[in-house]
């Protein structure tokens, strides 16, 4: 136990002495969570949006200020021409076209039906669907207002939807991202320093001095794991910290299991880190491994799309990906309120992973040069 | 190997995984009244494609429970006497309760679901049609069979050029330091111009290839088509490989070890960069000062460039402001490294 101390002490001193590291560790997450946590919004504000009226009508001017009124929409231009407009989707000024064209108050009354043409830059595929589901929103209000009119009396639908959004009733992605963005920054750290660690000691020489000491494996990779592992849990404290002050994120479930699950989560990536490290001889073959994990590990791990949307494939191989364990986890705890019984799986999956990672850890560390 | 490795792997697994359309949502229903109508349209909702029915709930308790141990998307409730009402009043009303924790899912299903009601009600009315209808014609341009993979093409290899080039020079250069090697370059005859481009150069070719290799893997496995110069578009990526390269450089002329060169990369660009530069979201819905923050990502404006001319088909005629910033970019940086650099060791 004195032994793991002493390694404690040394490796402490080590993070503290280094200068640039130092804020890196703690401030950068800070920042990051701050700004990333709303950059990451699918939410259409501003559908940037050109307006063809080739009719110029009454029907066509009050459809337009339909557009007008929704906070959805911005008007960037108004054109005469198709053209013209495309020409700006394609300069990237604008999202959106609606084109409505000549005869389109005459066909409304006269055929009964009539056309108009929604053009949208559809590259981010996501964002040109929900710009279109508003637009037919918007385009099936008008439609049942003119009926109305026309017939005099309300026309009702036969079925009735109502719509309730539970757990996040104003669909705020805030309250979504944030508890996920913590976990990648906490992730991230612990990977980061892990990786590096013993590999370090490799470059430079002092892994020798370690050697010939009688610190047996098991201390000297609990000594490497337990600095990081405080440093990663009092960082995510922080987080949290800042998530209720900043974004008021509420945290329904309960705060312990949080810790008590990350408690374990942290071990695992520290392993991993560990791993990569004793595997590497250099500092940047062990960056390189860590990065390609990590990389895929964040982009499968359902922070920005949604896991169940991926072929099955995909969803096997998350089957070894403990970031989404842990974002699953803490977006169910935070912002549903479940309970232990409820994440059990996922929390079952993690402890599993924790005791191969490390026994694989201590088993992977040679003391022979 | 691993070089060449790692973004075939990784575009790969993005074409195929990441996608932003929902399949196969998980959802519950609790029917009421369990008659012809309510019937049908479950048949209608299930058979779309998008929803996967997990259970049938029998009371309104079980609901929290099947949201809360989390796997359930969405849960439909249909009223008692579902078709008696819709044939008696002339209305009947469905429920529909999202977990909005996930609220751009809950969103996309809800589209979904409206819909889906909608078709059903327009087969229902096929007697008592709408008198006026007005009909909207839709076209999706660029990507009219709405693939996510044309966001994730170019996206993927902004964020690989960047890696490979910002990373890989500063943490090479932050090695050399660090290992005492420096010295010997610093005193040898070369001047330090010499030295930056023997150090930056094999990136440059590494990155260069990398990129073609992703276009033809983009091309050939997932057809997402260079509409515009092919010539035009390796020239904005070697543009783009040289302000990652200088900003390599200058990174390694503010830090002193490989450790912390790799944190700064890690950190203060590749996060930065996968979401402040609209390759995932739109710069568009951002609040303002992250928009404007926006505009010193050196990706924001690849992004731009390189969608434009792969997707759009626009030149430089219409990209010269993102040109003209780009080139920016890199003076400044390499100014600034140049600035920086010591012959001398402290």
């Amino acid at each position: 136990m004195r032994t793991i101390l002493f390694i404690l002490r040394k490796e402490f001193l080590q993070i503290f002495r280094n200068k640039t590291m130092l804020p890196m560790i703690f401030l950068l997450p800070v920042i990051q969570l701050l700004i990333l946590a709303n950059a990451a919004t699918f939410e259409m504000k501003n559908i940037r949006t050109c307006i063809v009226d080739m009719d110029n009508s009454t029907a066509s001017r009050e459809l337009i200020s339909k557009f007008k009124g929704s906070p959805f929409y911005t008007i960037v231009d108004y054109s005469f021409n198709y053209s013209d407009a495309e020409e700006s989707i394609r300069e990237g000024v604008s999202d959106l076209i609606i084109e409505i064209p000549t005869g389109f108050e005459r066909d409304l009354h006269i055929d009964k039906t009539a056309q108009l043409g929604l053009v949208a830059d559809a590259i981010n595929s996501t964002t040109a669907s929900l710009a279109y589901a508003y637009s037919s929103a918007i385009i099936k209000d008008y439609n049942l207002e003119i009926v109305t009119k026309v017939i005099g009396k309300e026309v009702k639908q036969p079925i009735d939807v109502r719509y309730s959004y539970w757990y996040n009733p104003e669909l705020d992605y805030i309250t979504y991202m944030v508890p996920g963005i913590l976990v990648l920054l906490v992730s991230m750290i612990g990977i980061f320093l892990s990786s590096m660690n013993v590999v370090r000691e490799k470059e430079i020489g002092t892994i020798e001095q370690l050697n010939v000491t009688p610190i047996k494996k098991y201390q000297f990779i609990a000594g490497k794991l337990l600095p990081f592992w405080i440093i990663a849990m009092f960082e995510l404290a922080f987080g949290l910290v800042i998530a209720k002050m900043f974004f008021s994120i509420p945290i329904v479930g309960s705060l312990g299991l949080i810790f008590g699950i990350a408690a374990i989560y942290m071990v695992v990536v520290l392993s991993l880190g560990l791993i990569v490290s004793t595997i590497s001889d250099t500092m940047q073959q062990s960056m390189f491994v860590s990065f390609f994990f990590m990389i895929i590990f964040i982009l499968m791990s359902g922070l920005f799309t949604a896991i169940e949307s991926m072929p099955l494939w995909a969803q096997k191989i998350n089957i070894i990906n403990p970031i989404a364990y842990f974002i699953k986890i803490i977006r169910m705890v935070m912002l549903k309120g479940s309970g232990f019984q409820d994440v059990l799986q996922p929390f079952l999956a993690l402890v599993v992973y924790s005791i191969v990672a490390l026994s694989f850890a201590v088993w992977r560390y040679r003391k022979v040069a | 190997m691993i070089m060449f490795g790692i973004p075939v792997v990784q575009l790969l697994l993005f074409g195929y995984a990441l996608t932003n359309d929902i399949k196969n949502a998980p959802i519950s229903i609790l029917d009421h009244s369990k008659d012809e109508m309510s019937r049908q349209l479950t048949q209608k909702i299930l058979s779309s494609g998008y929803f996967v029915l997990v259970e049938n709930l029998e009371d309104d308790k079980s609901i929290e429970l099947s949201f809360k141990s989390g796997n359930i998307k969405q849960v439909i409730i249909f009223e008692q006497d579902f078709a008696a009402k819709i044939k008696r009043d002339g209305s009947a009303s469905i429920q529909v309760l999202s977990d909005a924790s996930d609220p751009n899912t809950a969103r996309i299903l809800t589209n979904y679901i409206t819909g889906i009601v909608g078709n059903f009600q327009n087969e229902l009315m096929r007697d008592t049609k709408l008198p006026i209808e007005i009909i909207p014609e839709i076209k999706m341009m660029y990507n009219d069979e709405m693939k996510s993979v044309f966001m994730f093409v170019p996206g993927v290899i902004t964020i690989l050029l960047l890696l490979i080039s910002a990373m890989m020079t500063s943490i090479s250069i932050a090695r050399e330091k660090e290992m005492g090697t420096m010295e010997v370059l610093l005193v040898s005859p070369l001047r330090p111009i010499q030295i930056i481009l023997g150090k930056v150069l094999p990136y440059v070719l590494l990155a260069f290839s990398l990129a073609i290799v992703i276009l033809v893997l983009g091309y050939f496995v997932f057809d997402v088509p260079v509409r515009g110069s092919l010539v035009l578009l390796l020239f904005y990526s070697i543009v783009y490989i040289v302000l990652s390269l200088s900003l390599g450089i200058f990174i390694s002329s503010i830090v002193d070890s490989q450790q912390s060169a790799m944190l700064i990369s890690m950190i203060a660009l590749l996060l930065p960069t996968i979401m402040l530069s609209g390759f995932i979201f739109p710069i568009e819905n951002m609040p303002w000062p992250l928009q404007w923050f926006s505009n010193i990502i050196p990706a924001k404006w690849f992004i731009i460039v390189i969608r434009g001319v792969m997707l759009k088909a626009i030149g430089i005629g219409i990209l010269w402001k993102e040109t003209l910033i780009l080139f920016l970019m890199i003076a400044f940086f390499i100014g600034l490294s140049v600035k920086k650099f010591k012959i001398r060791l402290e």
